[in-house]
């Protein structure tokens, strides 16, 4: 099977974010990048659909070189090869430009299922994976827990709120992973080192054949807005405390 | 050239979801300082009757596709549907709800329409005749402001945020055809399977009371449900919780969890791990109980007892049992 998993590079989870002081983006110096954390999902998924029915993956990510770090990453995991787009006109791309390339490089490659995380934890947009299936013409079924494949039939459990879908679809599709799907494994020392040697083929958008046209920007990027301080509720007596928080809930905040 | 602010309506078994009311109301606000009308999609089988629900929060028109293959939800069917009567009538302005549905619909609609979508958005206005939407980015850690290039300029607005506000107003039903060739859809549900627990979703909940490893196993999370019942709210918990074992996935509130947006949501046994204030910063009032003084979640609460949460919280249910 021709299998394709689609990664970002982001800050990690832990890391601090400042925006610029013109608002035009975030200071990226200091920054622990690693793989997007549903991308994980999702390439641990890739990983075991081969080795269920056999063929390989290819990591497609975009981004500036650090970026090659993560594919690196993903090879070390276990997939077979890589590509990497990078092109400073796709850098902090909108999600309508960043699946266009994306699907612009898959349709130059074989594919029979194709997997994304369900978002990126930079832009927490969660459009991608929706918009490259548009592209490439195949179904999508996002953000799921549970996969199966058969033939070329794929079903899979997405939960919505208070129930659980059972969705059904063919193959070729995009599939888009959550938590739950699985628990990515972690690249072993062998698989490090055999990494290094994986292909992976660096491509600007106009070997692509690719023009980038954004269909949104982000205009300005400020820190959230500043809550004013907590108030500490002082004492000894739970059932003091308690009952004076109660109080405010109710006289202050107005919320019960 | 493009006119009209246009919502897409979402139905579940034979009833509109509260974010619908949600984005109505907010359409109608955006439609008014336009000078506009608002426009509501509604999809499914049999859904007439549910426009005028939709007309009562400030709806002018309402486009009704009935046809049996829009029934349940699927992306593919749906997508096609709205594309088609979004292509026909030209919108300046396209909202959905960041619900679970709208949020897989809405992200396949900006591939079908070749547009730029906000997703998420916590506020939204317009400005110089467009729309300007804002929403938490690296997890709430800052905030965008997204312009649209694209038509329509879409956006997807977090549920609970925005005031479902009565405002009656037509509602007239304009029938189209959704042209749907059911033998070319690719996506099917086989199965809906219910939570059995009937349980509000944290997504939807006014309330949350969330546990942590604080809680010391799944036996402690009754005080929180007792409280939460009361309060006409549901049960959320920490990863590490979930983790344990303890409660669902379902429960998870934080990064790789759900993003709620209560009006209280009271941390019991949560230290306050940057990934767990991404899914509940957004919260109207915050509420810790820790025994640990220096715990991160502090620095986040309107109001915090320092103190241990199995004296708190049956505290809590106790004094809110007097006033309710
Ligand atoms: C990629 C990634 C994604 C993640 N996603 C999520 C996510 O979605 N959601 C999430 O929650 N976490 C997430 N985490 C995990 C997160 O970093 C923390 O580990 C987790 O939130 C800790 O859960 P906790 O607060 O329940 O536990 P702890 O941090 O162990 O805190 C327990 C707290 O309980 C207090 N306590 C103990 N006993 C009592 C008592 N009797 N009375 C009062 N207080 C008591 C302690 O003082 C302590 O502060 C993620 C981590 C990573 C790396």
């Amino acid at each position: 099977m021709n299998i394709v998993a689609c990664v970002k590079q982001v800050p990690d989870t832990e890391a601090l974010i400042k925006v610029k002081a013109d608002g035009s983006g975030i200071e990226e110096g200091g920054i622990k990048w690693v793989m997007s954390p549903y991308d994980e999902f999702g390439v641990e998924e890739a990983l075991k659909t081969k080795e269920k029915f056999g063929g390989e993956v290819t990591i497609v990510s975009i981004g500036p070189a650090r970026t090659m770090e993560t594919v690196r990453t993903a090879l070390a995991m276990g997939a077979e090869k890589g590509i990497h787009i990078d092109d400073p006109a796709l850098y902090n791309a909108d999600a309508y430009a960043t699946a266009s390339a994306l699907a612009a490089a898959i349709k130059g490659i074989p594919h029979d299922i194709i997997f994304c995380g369900m978002r990126a934890i930079d832009d927490d947009s969660g459009q991608v994976g929706s918009i490259l299936a548009e592209l490439l013409g195949l179904p999508s079924v996002t953000v799921i827990t549970k996969l199966d494949i058969e033939g070329s039939t794929a079903k899979a459990i997405k939960p919505i709120e208070g129930a659980q879908l059972l969705i059904e679809t063919s193959l070729p599709c995009v599939i888009t992973a959550q938590k739950g799907l699985n628990e990515p494994r972690y690249a072993s020392l062998p698989g490090i080192m055999k990494a290094k040697k994986k292909p992976v083929e660096v491509k600007k958008a106009a070997d692509l054949g690719l023009t980038v046209e954004q269909k949104s920007t982000v205009a300005k990027m400020s820190p959230p807005p500043a809550r004013p301080p907590g108030k500490i509720i002082q004492g000894d007596d739970p059932a003091a405390k308690a009952a004076e928080v109660i109080r405010l809930l109710r006289e202050e905040a107005k919320v019960i | 050239m493009a006119k009209g602010v246009w919502i897409v309506a979402e139905q579940r078994d034979g009833a509109l979801r509260k974010i619908s009311f949600e984005i109505a109301s907010t359409a109608r606000k955006l439609a008014d300082e336009l000078g506009d009308e608002v426009c509501a999609v509604l999809l499914g089988s049999g859904v007439e009757a549910m426009a005028a629900e939709l007309a009562k929060y400030g709806v002018d028109k309402v486009f009704v596709a009935d046809d049996a293959a829009l029934e349940p939800y699927t992306t593919d069917a749906h997508a096609a549907a709205v594309a088609k009567v979004v292509k026909e009538n030209d919108p300046a302005i396209l909202l959905l709800g960041a619900s679970v549905q709208g949020k897989d619909l809405s992200s396949r609609l900006v591939g079908k329409l070749a547009t730029g979508m906000a997703s998420d958005c916590t506020d939204i206005k317009i400005e110089g005749g467009k729309l300007l939407a804002t929403r938490p980015m690296y997890s709430g850690k800052t905030f965008g402001d997204i312009v649209v290039s694209g038509t329509p300029q879409m956006a997807s607005l977090r549920p609970n945020v925005f005031p479902a506000v009565e405002n009656a107003k037509a509602g007239e039903v304009v029938k189209f055809d959704a042209g749907l060739d059911a033998g070319a859809l690719k996506t099917k549900v086989l199965e809906v399977q219910k939570d059995a627990s009937g349980k509000i979703d944290l997504t939807e909940a006014d309330v949350i009371v969330s546990g942590g490893r604080g809680m010391k196993g799944p036996e402690g999370y009754s005080v929180l449900e007792e409280l939460a019942g009361l309060l006409g709210g549901t049960v959320g918990a920490s990863r590490a919780a979930v983790d344990a074992g303890w409660r669902p996935q379902s429960d998870q509130v934080g990064q790789t969890g759900k993003v709620v947006s209560p009006n209280l949501y009271i941390a019991c046994g949560i230290s306050g791990a940057i990934q767990h204030l991404a899914g509940m910063s957004s919260s109207k009032y915050i509420v810790a109980i820790n025994k640990d003084p220096e715990a991160p979640i502090f620095a986040r609460a309107d109001y915090g007892i320092v103190d241990d949460l199995f004296k708190v919280v049956p505290e809590l249910t106790a004094a809110a049992k007097k006033i309710l």
